[in-house]
């Protein structure tokens, strides 16, 4: 199966303190992979690794080339949307704004119109709210303008970091149910971490298992759902 | 009453320049939080530029987009080779550089163009239309700039993908670079701005105040004034707090402090204002759920 991204003996540094200790693992194309692990086992490090937000070392090649000391900026600009922790809403600016933010680096600008529009059939409540600032949207539709700011790149990757976080079960379903979505009908491949074990083993293809910044265990997600480990320390089974 | 008007009128044609400065200044710190105090003398140098074009012969309104564009440039220059090595640099840092571009555009002035004190030309006729008793052809011309320098800016940030990249990056560099932006050259392209506007200004407010290196002094007092009152991130509070200063520093220096002590309303406003309401008239307050 040919890899989108395919990562090598990471390592990532928050100044002196290693967080990633020889990370191996790759990304199938058009799949929705999963990073599972306790809080600090290194799964958000993992994305700003990616996005080259922290210090790295090793190897990341995404469809061909090395992202390693690429700058955050060039590596978005490859295709790599990034819905980082906490969101990262531009909370001043409206809506329409953000998501005009997220295709800033696209020149084809009609069919950046034409995707904005999608955008607003996709997530209706955005469309209602498109003149409002974005700081004054709920959590959930602050989850959803983030995502559909990230899709505005018209991404071939999309990183999503604890989509999940704070949200009250019935907007997760919801926004899992567009994931899947996009993933089937865009072809987005997406890197998903996940503290919600059963939702991420549900929506996606392949999971790792991170534990202190190394993977453990690797797999179909079918398979890492029967792992035993997993399911004692993860599903709570 | 006709005395007190033309004092309002008069304060409102300067309040427009310091309102120019306060928004170079506001330009820049809303990117970078820092107050650049060598705005001043930069837009003083700009207008030097000006002054030795005119006099080489060059027609008054190239040499005044040339003049513009030229700043622009250098303040971006400014910003990738002095300032860009310091972005991560501490505050006390950036205060010493900004002291230093300060003493070097001052001497820079002097060594180049001399320390004499020079007249520079306004583009305004003294007998056109639009002069009155209240406000010479020079004061409203120069009114009508600033004004078109602000719909300009205005436009700009609100309408280009530029301006909203810029806003993007002044508000949350981080998820600015997330989308593609690059933060950096966002940071320089406000210096240039910032330059611009600066230069604008002190060609504006050179024939009325005569040109030497240490013109722009007490302006950027004003400047820095105007720019806290209307909170210092706030383009727009700069634009009206400038208005206001202006119109204050006239109203006292005639009627109850005198002329002499017409800065130190400039200082007094500055020291009231950090002390008693930090956040100035129009300070953000951005309603955030989580």
């Amino acid at each position: 199966m040919p890899r989108l991204l395919e990562v090598r003996g990471l390592e990532a540094f928050y100044g002196s303190t290693q967080a990633l200790f020889g990370l191996d693992f790759g990304l199938a194309i058009g799949a929705i992979t999963a990073l599972l692990g306790a809080n600090g086992a290194g799964k958000t490090t993992t994305l700003r690794a990616i996005s080259q937000m922290v210090t790295v070392s090793g190897s990341i090649v995404f469809d061909g080339e090395e992202l390693v000391g690429k700058p955050t900026e060039t590596v978005a600009r490859r295709g790599i949307a990034h819905v980082p922790e906490g969101r990262g809403t531009f909370v001043a600016l409206t809506v329409e704004e953000n998501l005009r933010l997220g295709a800033i680096t696209r020149r084809d600008l009609p069919a950046v119109a034409a995707d904005m529009q999608r955008m607003y059939e996709r997530f209706p409540r955005l469309g209602v709210r498109r003149h409002q600032q974005a700081g004054t949207l709920s959590g959930g539709e602050q989850q959803m303008l983030a995502i559909a700011r990230a899709l505005m790149l018209r991404p071939r990757l999309l990183l999503l970091d604890e989509p999940s976080f704070g949200l009250a079960p019935r907007i997760v379903a919801e926004i899992f149910q567009i994931m899947r979505q996009i993933n089937r009908e865009d072809r987005v491949s997406m890197l998903l971490v996940e503290q919600n074990a059963q939702s991420a083993l549900d929506i996606s293809h392949e999971a790792y298992l991170l534990e202190t910044g190394r993977t453990v265990r690797s797999g179909p997600s079918k398979d890492i759902r029967l792992d035993e480990k997993v399911r004692r320390t993860y599903l709570g089974m | 009453m006709e005395a007190l008007l033309h004092q309002i009128f008069a304060g409102l044609a300067s309040g427009s320049i310091y309102a120019s400065i306060g928004l170079a200044l506001v330009m820049i710190y809303r990117s970078t939080h820092h107050l650049n105090f060598a705005q001043g003398e930069m837009a003083t140098f700009s207008t030097f530029i000006a002054w030795w074009l005119i006099e080489g012969g060059w027609p008054y309104w190239g040499v005044f987009v040339f003049t513009v564009a030229v700043s622009f440039a250098g303040g971006v220059l400014l910003q990738r080779l002095v300032l860009r090595p310091l972005e991560k640099a501490p505050v006390l840092t950036n205060v010493i550089v900004f002291i230093g571009l300060l003493v070097i555009f001052n001497a820079l002035s002097g060594w180049l163009f001399d320390y004499t004190i020079k007249a520079f030309r306004s583009p305004f006729p003294r007998d056109a239309f639009y002069a009155s008793r209240f406000l010479s052809a020079h004061e409203v011309g120069a009114m009508v700039v600033m004004l078109c320098v602000l719909a300009a800016l205005y436009l700009f940030f609100r309408f280009s993908s530029l301006g909203l990249a810029m806003r993007a990056a002044a508000q949350n560099p981080e998820s600015a670079r997330l989308v593609g932006i690059r933060v950096s050259w966002m940071l320089a392209i406000g210096w240039g701005l910032a330059a611009a506007i600066g230069a604008v200004a002190g060609m504006m407010v050179a024939p009325i105040v005569f040109l030497d290196p240490g013109m722009m002094a007490g302006i950027l007092l004003y400047g820095f004034a105007s720019a806290l009152l209307g909170g210092i991130d706030n383009p727009w509070g700069a634009v009206v707090g400038g208005l206001i200063v202006g119109v204050l520093e006239n109203l006292l220096g005639a009627y109850i402090i005198g002329t002499e002590l017409k800065l130190t309303v400039a200082l007094l406003l500055i020291v009231a204002i950090l002390t008693l309401k930090p956040d100035g008239l129009f300070g953000r307050t951005t309603v955030s759920r989580v």
